[in-house]
This record gives C-alpha cells, sequence and structure tokens, in this order.
C-alpha cells in the first residue's frame, strides 16, 4: 500500500516537473514531438533507475561507513556521469535497437537535473533500496508523463498563428504554466489515499 | 574596457536567463520571492566565478579528451564548498532553498560558460564573465522573484505594497513560476527588437 501511495504521489502530486522543477531543460528542449519526448521518457526512466541503485549503494558502503557523506555532491555526479557511459556502451553492444531509440538521449541526461536531485532525495528521504527503486520508477513516469503531454500541446501549437513576440520559449513557457496548474487539481489526492490505506 | 564589455555581456546581451535560457531549473524553483531569488543567484554567481578562474588556469595541464569530466570535478569541489559555507553562515537561506543548491552541479551556465569561455580565455576576463554572467543570472532571478511575491503576496523583499489580501496566491506557486517566465521573456524579446 505505501507503495502505491509513492507511485501515485510521485507522477500526480509532486510530479517532478511541474511542481518541484526539476528536469526543466529537456522538459523544454526535447518537447516539440511527442516521438522524441517518449524516447527521452524512457531513457530517463533507464538511467534514474540504475542511477538511484548505485548511488544508494555507495552512500551507504562507501560515504557513510567512512564518514565521508561531504563528498556526496561530487561522488554522485561522477557516479552519474560513468553510469551514463557505461549504459551507452552496453546497450551500443547489447541492444542496438534500444540503443538505436534512446542513443541520442544518453549524453543529454548527465546534466539533466533530475537524476542528481531524485538521488539526493532518496538519501534524504531516507528510503530503504526497494522504497527508492519505486519512487526513482514512478518519478521517471510522471516525467515522461508531462513530457509527453507536454509535446503534444506544442504539436497543436505549432498550427497556431502566436502573436510574434510570444513565439518559440514564451508560450511554451505560459503553456507549460497551465499544465502546472491543472496537476494543481491532484493536490491534496495524496493525503486522501493514505488515509484510504490507513497509513496516518 | 575590454574585461567591461565581458561583463557587461554577461549582464545584458547574453543573459543567461532570458537571452540563453540556461539554468531554468533553479531559475523556477527557487524565485518564490525576491530575496529566495537573489540568493540563489548570488550562490551561483560564486560557483561560477571561482571554477571559471581555476579551470582557466589550469586550461593548458588538463588532456583535451577528459575536460569535461575534470571541470565538473572543480565545479562540483566548489559546490560543495559553497554548502558547507552557507550551512554553516545562512542555514535559514540554505534551508529554503534546499535540493537547489547541489543541484548547482548540474546548472548548464557553470559547464558552458567553462566550455565556451574560460577554457579560451586566461584567468582576468574568465573572473569578469564569471561576474558577469553571475550577476545577469542575480539580476533575472531577483527580478523574476519580485514579480511573482508582488503578484502573489503584495509585497516585494518582504516589504508589503499593496494590501495581502489582493494577492493571486498562484504567482507564488508553481504554475506562477512558469507564466511569469514566459510574460518576462516576451518583454524582454520586444525590447530587444526596439
Amino acid at each position: 500500500m505505501e507503495y502505491i501511495l509513492i507511485f501515485i504521489t510521485a507522477i500526480f502530486v509532486n510530479n517532478i516537473v511541474l511542481s518541484q522543477f526539476l528536469g526543466i531543460c529537456p522538459f523544454l528542449g526535447v518537447s516539440k514531438k511527442v516521438d522524441t519526448a517518449m524516447g527521452m521518457g524512457a531513457a530517463v526512466a533507464f538511467v534514474l533507475v540504475l542511477a538511484t541503485i548505485v548511488t544508494y549503494l555507495i552512500q551507504k558502503f562507501v560515504l557513510d561507513a567512512f564518514g565521508l557523506a561531504y563528498l556526496q555532491t561530487i561522488a554522485f555526479i561522477l557516479v552519474i556521469a560513468a553510469l551514463v557511459q557505461m549504459v551507452e556502451i552496453i546497450l551500443k553492444k547489447v541492444s542496438p535497437s534500444l540503443y538505436q531509440a534512446l542513443g541520442v538521449f544518453l549524453p543529454l541526461i548527465t546534466t539533466n537535473c533530475c537524476i542528481l536531485g531524485v538521488t539526493i532525495l532518496v538519501i534524504q528521504k531516507d528510503y530503504d533500496l526497494l522504497t527508492g527503486v519505486v519512487y526513482a520508477f514512478s518519478t521517471a513516469l510522471g516525467f515522461a508523463l508531462a513530457l509527453i503531454v507536454f509535446a503534444g500541446i506544442r504539436e497543436q501549437l505549432s498550427l497556431v498563428n502566436i502573436p510574434k513576440g510570444m513565439r518559440g520559449m514564451s508560450i511554451a513557457l505560459v503553456t507549460a504554466g497551465l499544465l502546472a496548474m491543472a496537476f494543481m487539481g491532484f493536490s491534496g489526492v495524496d493525503k486522501g489515499l493514505a488515509t484510504l490505506f490507513g497509513l496516518n | 574596457m575590454n574585461n567591461f564589455k565581458v561583463l557587461m555581456n554577461g549582464i545584458v546581451k547574453e543573459n543567461p536567463t532570458f537571452v540563453l535560457l540556461l539554468g531554468m531549473c533553479p531559475t523556477l524553483g527557487t524565485t518564490s520571492s525576491a530575496i529566495n531569488g537573489m540568493g540563489m543567484g548570488l550562490a551561483t554567481m560564486f560557483v561560477l566565478i571561482c571554477s571559471n578562474v581555476v579551470i582557466s588556469l589550469i586550461k593548458n595541464l588538463v588532456p583535451d579528451m577528459v575536460r569535461i569530466p575534470i571541470f565538473v570535478v572543480v565545479i562540483a569541489s566548489f559546490v560543495t564548498l559553497l554548502q558547507m559555507l552557507m550551512q554553516a553562515y545562512v542555514p535559514a537561506l540554505y534551508a529554503t532553498l534546499g535540493l537547489f543548491i547541489p543541484l548547482i552541479v548540474v546548472n548548464c551556465i557553470l559547464l558552458g560558460r567553462a566550455e565556451a569561455f574560460a577554457a579560451k580565455n586566461n584567468p582576468l576576463s574568465s573572473f569578469f564573465d564569471g561576474l558577469g554572467m553571475g550577476l545577469g543570472f542575480t539580476i533575472a532571478l531577483t527580478l523574476l522573484g519580485g514579480v511573482r511575491e508582488f503578484l502573489g503576496t503584495g509585497k516585494i523583499f518582504n516589504l508589503a505594497v499593496m494590501p495581502e489580501e489582493y494577492g493571486m496566491l498562484i504567482f507564488v506557486l508553481a504554475p506562477g513560476a512558469f507564466i511569469v517566465l514566459g510574460y518576462l521573456i516576451a518583454i524582454v524579446n520586444r525590447l530587444k527588437k526596439a
């Protein structure tokens, strides 16, 4: 039950992009077409789950064990960068078709702040490994959902006659604002579910 | 004179927020009030200046193949330093900005300037580039924070300007960040043409 609650909260209530402002760069950058949005969403889900597992183990068995918690930021960003490189190399060998689909997005992911953000959040929230993975996976789904919905809207938007000064990033941001407003409608759902499951 | 031009370039012509559109996450995430926006801007500026100077000093020692990871380590070290300093001297601001302080590491402005400017120029110009870009970022964040705080609560820098009940809470919440930034960019686009 706890996992279902985390799942729904991370996707709808505390959506990583629209209410926590992490991963805005790819959200604005690769959201012009639904296809690329799906590819990016899948790549993020894949790397985020892997990165959460690896950084969790490093935090518990290296940083905490040797009292090096202050090196967290440096350690995590290096691990994520190395991991992304490794995933790229492995995918190329093992599954060329998956590499074809995700390949272009992988290098972009290193500087996607939702990866570093989520791995730090998992440590901060003191989750155990399984809960952390559930949280990471649902966050990635939330990211993909926001990205795909937004890409769908932008595809329509490109057909509309927009005032000159508002074209491009400006109208995209206002649209994202309206989308965020729609997602605000989910606020409170997490508390209702917690009561329903008897978790308070 | 040349350094002055570098400085102004970051503030006006290549403003990281309004023109280059870099570093959107902290821009949107920390600007619920003018003071938070300014704090985030100054924190980023500190890291930007330090990393720019150091990267410009070591640029000839770094092999081209591994330069990106090394730049990232330099940036991450200064971010860690900043985290410790802020925890010690401004714990309240550190708590408000929260996750966005460690996330300075993945702010595209830092790696962008390291790669585009510091790796090619001398330490002094790199310092001014960091200062200019940092100031441009700080001004943009303060402006965005100020507008959101004013529309949302009727205050600017915690000073009441308008009765609080006229404030529209939505501007302090998530959607307001996107909408206000969207309109500010539209205004900047308009001004650029004039």
